[in-house]
């Protein structure tokens, strides 16, 4: 404490709170509001699912191509893949590509709006945590831990509902012939980049009203109507 | 007996709230000086600036002008971290509306300076226990606040701003929100947190009842110090403040 020597052991510096603790603050502040937590994740299990619909559905349409069966090919035309007779690859339509932006942008907007809110009501309990010792850094990280657990458990949700529906479409409609040729690597690789976007939105989300909150006076934050 | 240096010295401090292109002068040059382990009252009535300086005191807001001194250390020069450590360790805060976090216990609404401060968990939950059998809670601290009355959440409030054992305990309206009663047994816990632990209690209020147990008090008006009267003028003049309420 260099800057008050004359006052020396008067005024210390505040320890930064261990990890393990912030991760219990935070993992008991989204339980006690689980409502409220879900209705936020909600959007996200939505927009992943649908990303991991969509890139599953065309990882069993490239097994079923790779297989180099000429009735798998018919099946997927019939079905509505628009392929040449040289395509070796299904990829997702331009369309398709438009959807998944869009509902992740749609997604991304959600969360905002939620975080926001969320974070609203929580002025006063930011303020109050404020007064008692806490550091914009721990009321960051307290929202970006939250944000992190909401995102993996909701992509997880998402990703995992999506590739389900996925597979039962396929065998809807290719019968479960197609059952060998499923490219299980492909399917992981799709559902981890799924995870992965939906925690990214979940953070991204999350860091403008976390940082409005981490930074405001304790006086501000607890004038604030609860 | 031996000289009790000044735990806060506010010199003259000054605070102009900017709304718009209206200038609100809440205080106006505020001189005090509060010696280690006085019972002080502020008492003014409503919008005289009680709280503003509650705020500036307790380094949750700053003043437009003028110093504050906690333990002869400005406070305006200190970084966020020792700032944290001062409103973590040094100080003690009650409010009006309690403000207890309400996603958490009592005990955890107790416990949750002391984690921040850096004690660990067994030791903090121990002395949260200790301190809400003390404030009169022993068998409540697994209830949310919601589950408690509004004296009882004050009570878990002043079993909080103990947690680190502060030097001040800064309370603004403590009473505000009470009934008569549960009013009275809040400052009764707070005069004998003060005989018993010397802690220094520095309390913003309009409630007379306050009078009986302040060694002084500082009357506000209108963001300026009206007069500051120690306990034994006020004896004199306790007929008056009944007539004043
Ligand atoms: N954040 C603020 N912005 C504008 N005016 C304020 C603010 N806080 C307090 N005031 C004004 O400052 C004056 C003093 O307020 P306050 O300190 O809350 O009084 P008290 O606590 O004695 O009732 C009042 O006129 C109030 O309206
Ligand atoms: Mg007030």
């Amino acid at each position: 404490m260099p800057r008050n020597s004359l006052n020396a052991g008067r005024v210390e510096r505040l320890l930064v709170l261990p990890f393990r603790k912030s991760l219990e603050i935070s993992f008991q502040s989204i339980r006690a509001r689980f409502f409220r937590s879900f209705i936020t994740t909600m959007t996200l299990v939505l927009a992943v699912s649908f990303l991991a619909f969509v890139s599953i559905t065309n990882d069993i349409a490239n097994g079923m191509l790779d297989s180099g069966k000429a009735e798998f090919r018919q099946q997927l035309i019939r079905s509505g893949y628009d392929l040449d007779e040289e395509d070796s690859r299904a990829d997702s339509s331009p369309k398709q590509r438009w959807l998944i932006i869009l509902s992740l942008l749609v997604c991304a907007v959600g969360i905002i709006n939620a975080q926001l809110m969320a974070v609203t009501e929580r002025f006063r309990e930011i303020g109050t945590m404020k007064c008692l010792g806490a550091l914009d850094r721990f009321i960051l990280r307290l929202f970006l831990l939250e944000a992190g657990m909401q995102g993996l458990v909701g992509s997880a949700v998402g990703a995992l509902g999506g590739g389900f529906f996925a597979l039962l479409n396929g065998f809807w409609h290719f019968g479960s012939a197609v059952v060998p040729y499923l490219p299980w690597t492909d399917f992981s690789f799709s559902l981890l980049i799924a995870i992965g976007t939906g925690c990214t939105l979940s953070l991204l989300g999350v860091i403008y009203p976390a940082v409005v909150a981490a930074r405001m006076q304790p006086v501000e934050a607890m004038r604030a109507e609860q | 007996m031996e000289t009790l240096h000044s735990v806060v010295r506010v010199s003259n401090v000054t605070k102009t709230f900017r709304m718009g292109k209206n200038e609100l002068r809440a205080l106006k040059g505020i001189d005090l000086e509060i010696r280690a382990g006085e019972y002080i009252s502020i008492m003014g009535p409503s919008g005289s600036g009680k709280s503003t300086l509650f705020n500036m005191i307790g380094g949750l807001d700053k003043p437009s002008s003028g110093k504050v001194y906690i333990d002869e250390v400005d406070i305006a020069q200190l970084d966020a971290y020792e700032l944290a450590w001062l409103r973590c360790r040094k100080i003690g805060y009650i409010f009006q509306t309690f403000n207890l976090i309400q996603v958490m216990t009592a005990l955890e609404n107790v416990t949750l300076p002391m984690i921040f401060a850096g004690v660990n968990n067994d030791t903090a939950v121990d002395k949260g226990i200790r301190l809400l059998e003390m404030v009169g809670l022993g068998d409540r601290f697994r209830h949310k606040p919601s589950e408690l009355s509004g004296g009882q959440q004050q009570r878990v409030a002043v079993a909080r701003s103990l947690a680190n054992d502060p030097s001040i305990i800064l309370a603004d309206e403590p009473t505000g929100n009470l009934d008569l009663s549960t009013g009275e047994e809040i400052i009764t816990l707070l005069k004998k947190l003060s005989r018993e632990t010397g802690v220094t209690i520095i309390s913003a209020t309009h409630d007379f009842k306050m009078l009986n147990v302040s060694d002084r008090v500082i009357w506000i008006r209108d963001g300026l110090v009206d007069k500051i009267e120690d306990r034994k003028d006020l004896s004199i003049s306790i007929g008056q403040i009944g007539d004043r309420t």
